[in-house]
C-alpha cells in the first residue's frame, strides 16, 4: 500500500468521497467554535479595542495564502517528476482557493488598517508581497484556462508555479529591502518568548485547524470536479473517435 | 544508418491514434506513408522527428540524423531566397548553397524577397532547405503540396539524387513519385482502436 | 547559433521587424506622463528614475511576443528544434537578439528622454547603469512568458498578466539604483543585487523556456 495508489482518479474519488464529509463536519465545527469563541468570548486588545478580532480571519487566511501555494508547487513537483493526474488537477483546484484566502486577508488587513493605520492600504512589504502573491494566483489560473489540451496546461502550469516561487520568494526579499512596513512581526512563532497571550491564542488555533480543514474540503472537492469533467472529455472524445 | 521504428504508439489530443506501427529505412530507400486524413500521418512523422516525444515503441536512428519539412516552409518573408537558404546551411554547420538552387530552379530568384514568391516557389525553397542540412534521412511531410508538375519532376529527381548519395527519405504523401526504390506503407490496418491504450485510460 | 542570432538581428531592422517600435512607445510614454501628472519640474524630476524605469520595461513588455511568435507562425521553431541546436541555446540567443534590438536602445534612449522629465543631474549615469544591468533580465524572463505562450492565439494580454509579476524584482532594484543615485545616495546594495538577479536569471531561465517551448512544440 503505497501513498501513490491515491494518484489513481478512481481511488482518490472513492477515498475522497469517504472521507469528505468528516472533514467538512470538523471543518465546520472547528471555524464555528473557533470564530464564536474568539469574537465573543474573548477581551478587547487595551490599544486596538475590539478591531483585534479580525485576527480570526485574518491570521488564518494569510496563512493558508501561503500554504496553497506551497502545495501547489509540491502539486506541480510530483506531477513534472511521477506524471500523475491527480497531482496536476490538485494544484488547478488550489489555486482559486489560495487566491480567494490571499483576498481575503488583504480585505480584513484592510478594513482593520483602516481605524488602526488610519489608511485602507499602505506600501508595506507585507501587504506588497500578498498583492504580488494574488498576481502570481491570477496568472497560473489564467494560463490554465488558456490551453486548451490538459497534459499541456499541467506541463507549462507547473513549470510556471516552480519558476514563480522563485520569483516570489525574490519579490519578497525585493518588497521588505524596498520599504519598511508598518505591520507588526509574526503574531505567531514558536521560538519567540513575545507571543500573544493564551487568551487570543487558543480561539486562533482553533480558527486556523478549522481553516486548514476548509481548506482541504475545497481542494478535494474541486479535484474530484476536475476529474470528473477530464473523464467525462475523455469519453465523449472515446466516443467520437469509434 | 538505418532509421528504424519500433511498435510505436502515437496520440492526438490524448487519443491513440496509431499503434503497432514498425518500419526500417535503410540508407538508398525511401519509404511513402499512405492513409486517409487524420490517421495519424503527420503526427507519426513529428515522432519520429522528436517533435512529439512517443508514448511507446522506440524510434532509432533519427536523432541527430533527419532533416523535418512540416506543412510549413519556415521561410523567412523579409529574406531573400539565399538569405533564407544560407541562415539554414550555417544552422546545420554548411555553406554551400549552389547545389540547392539549382536542384529546384531557385537561381533565377535568388535575390527576390522570400515574401513576394508564389507558393509553389516557397514550397520549392522549402525543400531546398532540405539539401543544405547535409542530414542523410529527410523526414516530409506532404511535400508536393503546391507543387505543378515540373516542380514534382524537380522534387522526385531531388530524391533520387539523396537516395543515390546514400540518403534515405520518409515521406507522407499522395502523388506517386515514380521512384523505383520506393516502398509504400499503408498506415490504416495500425489504426489504434477503441480499446487501446489511451493518454487518458486513467480517467476511464 | 551565431547565424541564428544574425538572422534576427536583420529581421529586426528589415521593414516589419518591428525594430524601434518599443523605442518610440518608451518616448511616448515619457511624453504623456507630464500630462498625467502636470509640467511642474520639481514633481517630474522626483519621478523621473521610475518613470525611465516603468517606461522601459513596458516597451520591452510590448515586443516580448515578437520573440517567438513569428517563428512559431512559419514554422520555425519546428525545424530549429530539429536542427543541431540545444533548446536552451535557441532561447538564449532570441534573448540576446531581443535585448539588442530592443533594451540596449532603450538604454540608449533613456538620458535623452531623462532631459524631458528633468532627470537630475547626478541620476544620469545611474540610470543608464541600471537600465544596462536590468533590462537583460527583462529579456530573459520576457523569452519565458513569450516560451510559456507562444501557441496560444491572443496570447498577449496573457503573457503580460504572467510576465509583469516576475519583472517586480528587476523593477524594485533597478528604480531603486536610479532613485538613490538622483538623490545623491549610495547605490551599492541594490546595484549588487540587481546584478545578482539578472546574472542569476540569465544563467537558470533559459532551461525553463527551453522545456515549456519544448512542450509547447510537441
Amino acid at each position: 500500500m503505497s501513498l501513490w495508489e491515491y494518484a489513481n482518479p478512481v481511488k482518490f474519488i472513492r477515498t475522497t468521497d469517504k472521507v469528505l464529509p468528516w472533514i467538512w463536519t470538523f471543518a465546520v465545527v472547528a471555524l464555528v467554535v473557533g470564530l464564536v469563541w474568539g469574537f465573543f468570548f474573548t477581551p478587547d486588545d487595551f490599544r486596538q479595542g475590539s478591531t483585534v478580532k479580525i485576527i480570526y480571519i485574518h491570521v488564518p487566511s494569510a496563512l493558508m495564502a501561503i500554504n496553497a501555494w506551497l502545495m501547489m508547487l509540491v502539486a506541480s513537483l510530483v506531477w513534472i517528476v511521477r506524471r500523475h493526474h491527480v497531482s496536476a488537477l490538485a494544484a488547478r483546484a488550489a489555486a482559486p482557493v489560495g487566491a480567494v484566502m490571499t483576498l481575503i486577508a488583504l480585505a480584513t488587513g484592510a478594513f482593520w488598517g483602516q481605524p488602526m493605520w488610519g489608511t485602507w492600504w499602505a506600501w508595506d512589504p507585507r501587504l506588497t508581497s500578498f498583492l504580488i502573491l494574488f498576481l502570481f494566483y491570477l496568472g497560473y489560473m489564467a494560463l490554465w484556462e488558456a490551453i486548451e489540451d490538459d497534459d499541456t496546461a499541467a506541463d507549462l502550469t507547473s513549470i510556471l508555479c516552480l519558476v514563480g516561487s522563485v520569483f516570489a520568494i525574490l519579490s519578497r526579499y525585493a518588497v521588505n529591502f524596498w520599504n519598511q512596513g508598518l505591520h507588526q512581526g509574526a503574531t505567531l512563532s514558536l521560538d519567540k518568548e513575545e507571543n500573544i497571550s493564551d487568551v487570543f491564542w487558543f480561539p486562533l488555533l482553533v480558527c486556523i485547524a478549522g481553516f486548514v480543514l476548509l481548506f482541504i474540503a475545497l481542494v478535494f472537492l474541486r479535484t474530484q470536479t476536475e476529474i470528473r469533467a477530464r473523464r467525462t472529455r475523455a469519453l465523449l472524445a472515446r466516443e467520437g473517435q469509434v | 544508418m538505418v532509421l528504424s521504428v519500433r511498435d510505436l504508439a502515437v496520440t492526438r489530443g490524448g487519443l491513440a491514434i496509431l499503434e503497432g506501427v514498425s518500419f526500417d529505412v535503410p540508407p538508398g530507400e525511401a519509404l511513402v506513408l499512405r492513409g486517409p486524413n487524420g490517421v495519424g500521418k503527420t503526427t507519426l512523422l513529428r515522432s519520429v522527428a522528436g517533435l512529439q516525444p512517443a508514448e511507446v515503441g522506440q524510434v532509432t536512428g533519427a536523432e541527430d540524423e533527419i532533416a523535418y519539412s512540416g506543412h510549413s516552409d519556415g521561410l523567412k518573408a523579409m529574406l531573400s531566397v539565399t538569405e533564407n537558404l544560407r541562415f539554414w546551411a550555417s544552422v546545420f554547420g554548411l555553406s554551400d548553397i549552389a547545389p540547392a538552387l539549382a536542384a529546384f530552379d531557385l537561381e533565377g530568384l535568388r535575390d527576390r524577397m522570400a515574401g513576394t514568391l508564389s507558393a509553389g516557389q516557397k514550397r520549392r525553397l522549402g525543400l531546398a532547405r532540405l539539401m543544405v542540412t547535409g542530414r542523410p534521412v529527410w523526414v516530409l511531410d506532404e511535400p508536393t503540396v503546391s507543387l505543378d508538375t515540373a516542380s514534382v519532376a524537380l522534387f522526385a529527381q531531388a530524391v533520387r539524387t539523396h537516395l543515390g548519395q546514400g540518403g534515405s527519405a520518409l515521406m507522407a504523401t499522395h502523388i506517386d513519385l515514380g521512384l523505383a526504390e520506393a516502398h509504400v506503407l499503408d498506415l490504416t490496418p495500425y489504426k489504434a482502436g477503441p480499446r487501446s491504450r489511451q493518454m487518458d485510460e486513467a480517467f476511464l | 547559433m551565431r547565424a541564428l542570432l544574425l538572422r534576427d538581428l536583420r529581421l529586426a531592422i528589415r521593414a516589419g521587424g518591428g525594430f524601434g517600435l518599443g523605442l518610440a512607445f518608451f518616448l511616448i510614454v515619457t511624453v504623456l506622463v507630464p500630462f498625467g501628472v502636470g509640467p511642474e519640474t520639481a514633481l517630474l524630476s522626483r519621478i523621473a528614475p521610475g518613470i525611465l524605469w516603468i517606461g522601459a520595461l513596458l516597451a520591452c513588455l510590448l515586443s516580448l511576443d515578437r520573440i517567438l511568435a513569428l517563428d512559431w507562425e512559419d514554422g520555425s521553431l519546428d525545424l530549429l528544434a530539429t536542427a543541431p541546436l540545444p533548446m536552451e541555446g535557441i532561447v538564449t540567443v532570441k534573448a540576446i537578439a531581443h535585448w539588442i534590438t530592443t533594451g540596449l536602445p532603450l538604454v540608449l534612449a533613456a538620458p535623452v528622454l531623462g532631459v524631458l522629465l528633468s532627470l537630475p543631474v547626478p541620476a544620469y549615469q545611474w540610470v543608464v547603469i541600471s537600465l544596462v544591468l536590468g533590462t537583460p533580465a527583462l529579456s530573459v524572463i520576457g523569452t519565458f512568458g513569450a516560451a510559456l505562450t507562444v501557441g496560444l492565439k491572443r496570447g498577449g494580454l496573457l503573457m503580460s498578466l504572467l510576465v509583469l509579476p516576475l519583472y517586480v524584482p528587476t523593477l524594485i532594484f533597478g528604480a531603486e539604483v536610479a532613485r538613490r543615485g538622483a538623490e545623491g545616495l549610495t547605490v551599492q546594495t541594490p546595484l549588487l543585487l540587481l546584478a545578482g538577479i539578472s546574472l542569476g536569471v540569465i544563467a537558470l531561465l533559459p532551461f525553463a523556456s527551453a522545456a515549456v517551448l519544448r512542450i509547447n512544440l510537441r
